[in-house]
């Protein structure tokens, strides 16, 4: 039983943050129907941006501000950085596609992912970084927390599953009760219908690659807190949010977090209960069969082709 | 009839002709005199003397040029032609976005080496080996095609992407299957044997120099596979091919299969790469899991894409080009005269079209004298970074180039360059000319202090540019068939 509740927090905490990836692409496949292939690099320029300002504000060991301030300022600075990122990744490399066929924005996206993984490699090299959360405030984070039976859940944790879904409804209330939201949900059902309704277009697809890059950019960070990172884990991480995505739904915004949720349990409970090894395997084996039967996803809508 | 757009008349194109392949002349007038004449005399050649050409020419680079390391890059080229034509049967003429064709290179060489090695102590005669090597990667292919039944576009690509990342975890994760080690692991499998044809050992080495036994069979390898291509291009299947790339709706509503054709696509695509794979295997005597990955992918489909995907000349041309420049961007000394050949070459073509540009150059060139004598003349340090390979003279005279720079140089020169590049493509008119000489200084200066010493990232990063421009300004490639949008 223990084991049990261990590994569904582990499941809450990867789960939290695999949704919000999955947010990202959901949301940029929603209005553009696109597969943004460079978002897991978006992340992981985040996990890095939250590492040179946690370096800049005094490392772990010796940080200038209080720890909550610390991680807020990581977080928002990681945000900040990622949207401008994922802004400048539409304006200059999706922006000119958008009307060519579809395989080309994928082709450039895939471009743009392999760029910013070597560019990323040049300037800051393959070693791995670690945020080294265990010698901040002497290890407060993690002794802190509470207990279920044997099991401790640590603050950390809980500070990362919070924060998750205290941004998943920020998400959900700027999509469904702003203005913007309803132009974005308009753009998404039809694009040409929405700009003749007056709708800047363009100004919808900028702000959706915002809010994305922006989730992107927080999971960097909630993520490195626990695991240390590297130029590398873009494409993993990547290919796992996009399966969330599918899993719920591509396009469809409650999906992606149920999809990320679900994921996480699934990969933690086949972890813990059948081989780390081959986790993966079965992760993918789902999503394929997944693919296969349920293209729509769990919560997606199918798609009605026109001719 | 009194309409003016009667068969014939100059005013418009005969009824039932699009109106892009009437004015296909005119399109090439534009080109100028010789560059059509050219073309003119060059569509007389037949494909098959290209061919014979381009072996020939291929077949005389050991003899001219003996050592082992132009052999073994030729070699590596003959491998990147076989895959570039294998993705260009799945992405050029079926037009399935397969982002899992490198796993069936891998499980071509990795059946390869099972086949033929001390793993299993199982040694097949090559033929036979390769024989079967081929019928496993396109039944693999058939596999993997499944799913494109019902998936289009991006989830294809997913799904085959996720097949990649599958061969991958068994691969990596092979050695130990309840007790048995398959795949050796991460470790890979070793001792591979060379291919034994005609009653000899293929030898890889001969008196330490790599031997070019294997360049021959290669490039026979690609004769039988460019031959065959050839044929099945042009067979009912071919064109099925390219009516489901333009249309798959339409072509189903025509009554061709294309389920079947889609798989079919795949399987040959999937065959080919397993064909290479015994290549790479035999020769390297060793697969590793990694080998077969994401980096192996992008090139592949640069190569494609750079080439013009659905044109075999176009993709063996792709697969030359980015081999070589790869190869040269290794070394900082050639990476170097890269760098400026290309920055000229880009500048002497849009001086073309506008003297302006002629001036940025001129500007440019000032710019960096005066840059680094007002450098030198602060710190001598600045200037005294070391610099050795092509073009010595010239850029110790020109780029700024400390001997020590700080941490904080790379990331904010290189960032500070992509901005400036993201704004020359916004700006217009003279604001655009003047902030080119900067950011055109300014990209020496990187390529000099950051991307000089570290070719591995820094030829990934040109790959991935080459992509992206490429999809923005030429997505048909350098020799692609310009597609005719019909709206």
């Amino acid at each position: 039983m223990d084991t049990f509740i261990q590994l569904t927090i582990d499941g809450l905490t990867i789960g939290s943050i695999y949704a919000l990836i999955a947010l990202g692409y959901t949301l940029v496949y929603g209005v553009l129907k696109l597969l943004n292939f460079a978002h897991g690099d978006v992340f992981m320029v985040g996990t890095f941006i939250g590492f040179g300002v946690l370096q800049l504000l005094g490392g772990t060991s010796n940080p200038s501000v209080p720890v909550w301030l610390l991680l807020t300022i990581m977080v928002a600075v990681s945000m900040a950085g990622c949207a401008s990122l994922g802004v400048a990744i539409e304006r200059f490399a999706y922006r000119p596609l958008r009307d060519a066929p579809r395989i080309a924005p994928l082709i450039s996206a895939l471009g743009v992912s392999f760029f910013l993984a070597n560019s990323m490699q040049l300037l800051f090299g393959a070693a791995p970084r670690n945020y080294d959360i265990f010698s901040l405030d002497n290890a407060s984070l993690y002794i802190k927390g509470f207990n279920i039976g044997n099991v401790h859940v640590a603050l950390l944790r809980i500070i990362t599953i919070v924060s998750a879904f205290v941004l998943m409804l920020v998400l959900w209330y700027l999509v469904n009760r702003t203005r913007t939201g309803k132009a974005m949900r308009a753009t998404s059902f039809d694009r040409e219908a929405a700009s003749m309704m007056g709708i800047n277009i363009d100004r919808v697809i900028v702000f959706t690659f915002v809010l994305g890059s922006a989730l992107a950019g927080a999971a960097g960070v909630l993520q490195s807190l626990r695991v240390p990172t590297t130029v590398a884990i873009g494409f993993v991480t990547g290919l796992k949010g996009f399966t969330a995505a599918v899993i719920g739904g591509i396009g469809s915004i409650p999906g992606a977090m149920a999809g990320g949720l679900l994921l996480g349990f699934a990969e933690s409970y086949s972890q813990g209960y059948i081989s780390t090894k081959w986790s993966d395997l079965i992760v993918f084996s789902i999503l394929i069969l997944f693919m296969i039967f349920r293209p729509q996803g769990l919560l997606g809508r199918a798609d009605i082709r026109k001719v | 009839m009194t309409d003016s757009n009667t068969p014939g008349t100059p005013e418009g194109p005969a009824v039932g002709q699009d109106e892009w392949v009437a004015r296909h002349e005119e399109h090439r007038a534009r080109h100028g005199r010789l560059y059509s004449l050219v073309e003119d005399r060059l569509r007389w050649v037949p494909w098959w003397a290209w061919l014979v050409l381009f072996l020939a020419a291929f077949s005389l680079l050991p003899v001219f040029e003996t050592s082992g390391y132009v052999r073994r890059v030729g070699f590596d080229t003959v491998l990147y032609m076989l895959l570039a034509l294998g993705l260009n049967v799945v992405v050029g003429w079926g037009g399935l976005l397969d982002l899992g064709f490198v796993a069936f290179y891998g499980i071509g060489a990795y059946t390869y080496a099972l086949l033929d090695s001390a793993k299993f102590g199982i040694h097949l005669p090559t033929p036979v080996a390769v024989f079967v090597v081929v019928v496993v990667g396109a039944i693999a292919g058939l596999l993997v095609g499944l799913p494109s039944r019902r998936l289009t576009g991006d989830y294809l690509a997913i799904v085959t992407l996720f097949f990649l990342q599958l061969f991958q975890t068994v691969a990596t994760n092979g050695d130990n299957v309840s007790g048995h080690n398959l795949t050796g692991g991460p470790n890979g499998i070793l001792n591979v044997d060379p291919f034994h044809l005609f009653g000899h050992n293929l030898v890889v080495q001969h008196g330490g120099v790599f031997a070019v036994s294997y360049l021959y069979v290669a490039l026979g390898f690609f004769a039988v596979v460019f031959v065959a291509l050839r044929f099945v291009n042009q067979s009912r299947t071919g064109r099925a091919w390219r009516s489901l790339r333009e249309d798959s709706l339409a072509a189903e509503a025509m009554g061709m299969p294309v389920n079947w054709l889609k798989l079919m696509a795949f399987a040959f695509g999937a065959a080919i790469a397993a064909l290479t794979g015994t290549l790479f295997a035999s020769l390297n005597a060793s697969v590793f899991p990694l080998t077969f990955y994401f980096v192996l992918l992008i090139t592949v489909y640069t190569m494609v894409i750079l080439g013009g995907s659905g044109s075999q000349w176009g993709v063996v041309l792709g697969a030359v080009i980015v081999s070589s420049l790869l190869e040269l961007l290794r070394e900082p000394g050639k990476s170097r005269v890269i760098f400026f050949v290309a920055l000229a070459v880009r500048l002497i073509y849009a001086a073309r079209r506008s003297r302006a540009l002629a001036a940025v150059a001129v500007a440019t060139i000032l710019f960096g004298f005066v840059a680094h004598e007002i450098a030198r003349a602060i710190d001598p340090s600045w200037v005294a970074g070391e610099k050795d390979g092509g073009f010595q003279g010239f850029v110790d005279h020109w780029v700024i180039a400390p001997a020590s720079p700080a941490r904080w140089i790379a990331p904010v020169s290189y960032i500070g360059v992509i901005c400036l590049a993201l704004l020359v493509t916004t700006l217009r008119g003279t604001a655009r000319l003047v902030v080119l000489v900067p950011t055109l200084y300014l990209a020496a200066f990187v390529w000099e202090n950051v991307m000089l010493s570290k070719p591995e990232p820094a030829r990934y990063i040109v790959l991935g540019l080459i992509l992206i421009g490429l999809m923005i300004l030429r997505p048909n490639g350098l020799l692609g068939e310009r597609r005719v949008e019909i709206v």
